[in-house]
């Protein structure tokens, strides 16, 4: 079963966001599954679903890793595993 | 997987302070029952320091998976007058001392289970275990007592209710340099449940496995702010809100229960999902009371409103999980509710309406500051009166009152952390001493001709 992670970062919009944190998760091996994001009034928000079948025994060092790259450019980041998501919102 | 859902999860928790309120694991402490104390102290440090190592290192894991933060990781076991039963101490002090050091070994918040279940009478080691509490609370950190003196089965043991008047009033001396804390950490119950995560009245009960974990989930201001989309429309549609929200929480504290016992190779037991309020803004089951349209908790209406509360509550709780237990419902501790901090300070929320208001809800009388003149019998008569609701309603009712030593009404005692602070209440003056000295016991209410 495909195991997924799910990415919010959110701040002050600047040039180069979605590279820090994808090319963080290039170094994991995660493939991005579904980015969804939106620009208003400056302020950036971005919902980005990646697999992380496999890598799952590093979730508290990619964790790590996505929040400090995510402080370096002022972004605020949280990684959750998806299945806090389906248990909340399905029967 | 849709954006709304996911940023309503991330609201819930970011915003409106969704959390799990602990993780407690339970401990069967049957096994280390020896005739000689000593061994058998060594014998309950030995388990608990054992089964226990990982709780505290997996609930952390779990909280960063799911980016939920889990507030307090606890410990219950075996109430320790069952255990202890089988010595000739003639104190059980030494078990308090030991648990809080195995408590303490393991890195959790609280140990509960310094307990005795005596709702229809009392054993040499029941006696002996109440005789201890004082003691056994004032030198000790981190151990919860609490003693059950009634239930619908069984009626009331009224020698109990006036021995824990005493022990309350002598707890609250002993610790006296300290806001008499000991009786924060003390709670006296009718129909106590063998399930329940959340202190002081968590214990391991007699019929439950040998070791489970087991999640205490809260969240008033998820349920404040889910009401105010709802604003003006009728109450039916009101509850129906209610039942939703407390849904969508129950399911993620079984997620993490579930997890959390997975990783640690232990039975999943039960979610409790409890409005449990804490003194910061936001997080107050007396708010909730207040956008349900009562000006001030306290008011008329407060018991109405924090009945369909509870039951909704309970009802969205128990459509998402077979693994409801606990006492799963709207807590209502004053010192620890900043709305009823507050409307107790000004005088909207006085005790009688408290004791109404426990009719309805999920627990009891919980952390009311009163004065420290009021005689034992006076607060054995509250305890008799809190049981009787209880008793006659078949719901779980506690007592939780500190008689803080040199305060008077209006004063304010400062707790700290979870525990706040309360306005001293007044209880009154009547004297209740000729009922309390009588002793015996109530018997077994009738549970037909309910009118």
């Amino acid at each position: 079963m495909i195991s997924k992670a799910i990415i919010t970062v959110s701040g002050k919009d600047t040039v180069g966001i979605i590279h820090a944190i994808t090319g963080k998760l290039l170094d994991y091996n995660a493939n991005v599954l579904e980015i969804n994001q939106v620009v208003v009034s400056d302020y950036f928000t971005m919902i980005l679903i990646a697999d992380i079948t496999g890598i799952s025994d590093k979730f508290d060092e990619l964790k790590r890793d996505l929040i400090k790259v995510g402080k370096a450019i002022n972004q605020e980041v949280m990684v959750q595993h998806e299945d806090i998501f389906d248990t909340m919102h399905n029967i | 997987m849709n954006t709304k859902d996911i940023l309503q999860t991330i609201r819930m928790i970011n915003e409106e302070k969704l959390d799990i309120r602990t993780v407690t694991m339970g401990i069967s402490l049957f096994d280390t029952v020896d005739e000689d104390g000593k061994k058998a102290c060594q014998k309950i440090y030995d388990k608990i320091t054992r089964k226990a190592e990982n709780l505290v290192l997996m609930s952390e894991q779990v909280s960063r998976r799911y980016g939920i933060d889990i507030v307090n990781k606890r410990i219950s076991v075996t109430p320790i007058s069952m255990i202890a039963a089988a010595s000739d101490d003639k104190s059980y002090v030494d078990y308090a001392v030991i648990m809080d050091k195995a408590a303490k070994e393991v890195g959790v918040d609280f140990i509960g289970g310094f307990s005795s279940l005596c709702q229809k009478s009392m054993t040499k080691a029941d006696e002996i275990l109440i005789d201890s509490i004082p003691e056994a609370l004032n030198t000790t950190d981190l151990v919860c007592s609490s003693v059950n003196i009634g239930s619908t089965k069984s009626g009331i043991n009224m020698n109990a209710v006036k021995k824990m008047g005493e022990i309350i009033k002598k707890t609250a001396y002993l610790t006296r340099d300290r806001d008499a804390i000991g009786c924060a950490k003390l709670v006296v119950f009718c129909n106590a449940v063998e399930d329940n995560p959340f202190m002081a009245g968590a214990f391991h009960g007699a019929s439950e496995g040998d070791t489970t974990i087991s999640v205490g989930i809260s969240g008033p201001g998820v349920v404040k702010n889910a009401l105010e989309k709802v604003k003006g429309k009728p109450i039916d549609v009101l509850c129906e809100e209610i039942k939703k929200t407390s849904f969508k929480m129950t399911r993620m504290g079984e997620l993490v229960g579930k997890e959390v016992a997975k990783l640690l190779g232990y039975p999943f037991n039960i979610v409790d999902l409890s409005l449990a309020p804490t003194p910061d803004v936001g997080d107050s089951v007396g708010r909730i009371i207040e956008e349900i349209g009562i000006e001030h908790t306290g008011g008329h209406g407060t018991t109405a409103a924090l009945a369909l509360l509870n039951d909704s509550v309970k009802k969205g709780g128990i459509m998402a999980s077979s693994h409801v237990g606990g006492l799963s419902g709207a807590f209502i501790p004053v010192s620890e509710d900043e709305g009823m901090i507050e409307c107790a300070a000004n005088g909207y929320l006085t005790f009688d309406k408290l004791e109404a208001m426990t009719s309805v809800c999920s627990v009891g009388l919980d952390m009311i500051a009163i004065p420290g003149d009021v005689s034992a019998t006076t607060i054995s008569a509250i305890i008799a009166d809190e049981a009787a609701i209880g008793m006659i309603n078949g719901k779980t009712t506690a007592v939780r009152v500190i008689p803080v030593d040199g305060k008077k009404c209006g004063d304010e005692v400062e707790f700290g952390n979870l525990l706040g602070r309360a306005p001293v209440i007044d209880v009154g003056q009547v004297k209740s001493d000729d009922f309390i000295n009588r002793g015996g016991y109530i018997p077994a209410p009738v549970h037909s001709f309910k009118n």
